[in-house]
């Protein structure tokens, strides 16, 4: 009995150390993506907000599943393969990528047009503007969101395991078609070790919408 | 009547008018369909201190946005030393200056706002040494010398690591003037400065411009209800109405001997 709970623990850990490398170069490239998207939305070139808002629009509109599919099983067929690991990554980067873009540019918004027209007055560039007035003030408004969004990309992480990607659900999955007696106790650990690895996002998360309503961040 | 007023008045000050630092050239401006600034002529000379009134909504504001490049004028010519602001000149025609033109211009002006527009996230000090440190690249020390004396002049050198949200609005005001100051521009631009400042503060703040305007050599143009403050400090005022000039002249005969009636009226309204 102990022996059979033993040999699933490396099966589980390899998971989630699956999991774990699928959310956090996930979260990099997301936020990478975001920053580009919810900028070129703002963009004064009209070819660069077009681009942007059909990425988000179709990137939002369509679920996760269905993006992992296309990448991993349809792009094949015109000659673009990824491995299980890159294709989980993309699909999960493009698809929550399309979302914080959304918190970027809505921060970015949410800066007083006097803060901008202070900046000209100094004859800062455009650039100087963005990088040292508008977005230090808008990314703390942003953190709140992100901190949820990466909770949720968390949670997304399951769905490649549809795409044969050996993650703690895809081992679970597995365990549980050789040891089907033991249903619960698998679930049981696949609860809980998902859980231990949101805890840090979540406690992150909790932390900057404390300060964020406090107003000081 | 009015045309011979102005007339009169370029008369009398032609030697400082022959070559402005600052001249609006039938300059209009339209938001939409309305109507704002309405071929406005209007010279500033090099030192000059202009104050701007005129009832709310007359294009005071818009007059000098368009100056500091906030609004770009629907038509007409803005010049500053001869040169266009808004236009560069391409084979001897006009054509709308690239962002690169109007940083090269933007350098010779500076602005004070009504809601002061301090950058929330960076102390007193990093506030008067950004622009320094990036736009006119001097190093983070020279900067801050430079800062400091300012902020010593409007005295404010005992607050150089608060917080904007740490200090009264007359004080935040005074940082933005110092603000301002540290980048020397020959003109600086006054969008009623106080007139969101509680009544005990307002003081304060038109002290320092006072004591800035005495100094003299830097053009101020001023946009100000404070007619007292108007009166002591500008060379010259320009009445505004619709989006033109209406009258202008001396301070003294501004005020005590007005000459078209929507200026006696105005003046009548504000006394009251
Ligand atoms: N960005 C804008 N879009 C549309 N209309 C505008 C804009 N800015 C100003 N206006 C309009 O232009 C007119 C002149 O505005 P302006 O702010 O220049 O007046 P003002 O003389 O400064 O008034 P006040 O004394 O109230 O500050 C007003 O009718 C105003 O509603
Ligand atoms: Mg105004």
């Amino acid at each position: 009995m102990i022996n059979t709970y033993i040999e699933m623990v490396p099966a589980l850990l390899n998971g989630a150390k699956i999991t774990i490398e699928v959310l956090v170069l996930s979260l990099i490239f997301t936020y990478i993506i975001a920053f580009i998207a919810g900028l070129g939305k703002l963009s004064k070139f009209r070819a660069i907000r077009v681009v942007c808002t059909i990425y988000i629009e179709i990137f939002r509109g369509t679920s996760l599943l269905v993006q992992l599919f296309w990448i991993y099983f349809v792009l094949p067929f015109f000659g673009i393969e990824f491995s299980a690991l890159t294709a989980g990554v993309i699909a999960m980067s493009l698809c929550y990528g399309a979302y914080a873009s959304e918190v970027v540019r809505g921060a970015i918004l949410s800066i007083p047009k006097g803060q901008t027209e202070a900046a000209i007055a100094l004859n800062m560039t455009p650039f100087q503007r963005m990088m040292k007035i508008i977005i230090p003030q808008a990314f703390k408004i942003m953190l709140p969101g992100f901190g949820n969004l990466s909770i949720e990309l968390m949670k997304g992480t399951s769905l490649v395991s549809l795409i044969t990607l050996g993650d703690l659900t895809y081992q679970s999955l597995t365990l549980r078609n050789t040891n089907v007696a033991h249903t619960t106790e698998i679930f049981v650990a696949l609860l809980v070790i998902y859980f231990i690895i949101a805890l840090p996002l979540i406690v992150l998360a909790r932390w900057l919408e404390r300060r964020a309503s406090l107003g000081r961040v | 009547m009015l045309a011979v007023r102005t007339e009169e008045f370029i008369g009398k000050n032609a030697v400082e008018t022959a070559n402005p630092l600052v001249a609006y050239k039938k300059v209009s401006k339209a938001f939409g369909e309305v109507k704002v600034i309405r071929d406005l002529d209007f010279n500033v000379s090099p030192g000059e201190k202009v104050a701007i009134i005129g009832p709310s909504g007359s294009g005071k504001t818009t007059l000098i946005r368009l100056l500091m490049t906030l609004e770009e004028p629907t038509s007409g010519v803005i010049e500053i030393n001869g040169e266009p602001l808004w236009h560069k000149e391409v084979k001897g025609k006009l054509v709308k200056a690239d962002e690169k033109h109007l940083h090269k211009m933007r350098g010779q002006i500076g602005m004070v706002f009504q809601q002061f527009n301090l950058f929330p996230h960076m102390t007193v000090l990093r506030n008067c040494t950004e622009a320094p440190v990036n736009v006119l690249g001097m190093s983070r020390k020279e900067a801050e010398e430079r800062a400091k004396a300012m902020l010593a002049k409007v005295g404010l050198e005992n607050k150089l690591d608060s917080y904007p949200a740490q200090l009264s609005g007359g004080q935040q005001q005074r940082v933005a003037i110092a603000r301002a100051l540290v980048m020397r521009p020959k003109v600086m631009l006054f969008d009623e400065p106080t007139s969101a400042l509680d009544p005990e503060l307002v003081g304060e703040v038109l002290d320092v411009i006072r004591e800035i305007a005495e100094e003299g050599e830097m053009a101020m143009i001023l946009v100000t209800h404070e007619m007292e403050f108007a009166k002591d400090v500008a060379d010259r005022i320009v009445f505004t109405d619709g989006g033109k000039i209406v009258e202008q002249g001396d301070p003294k005969e501004i005020f005590e001997n007005p000459k078209s009636e929507r200026l006696q009226s105005f003046l009548k309204r504000m006394r009251s």
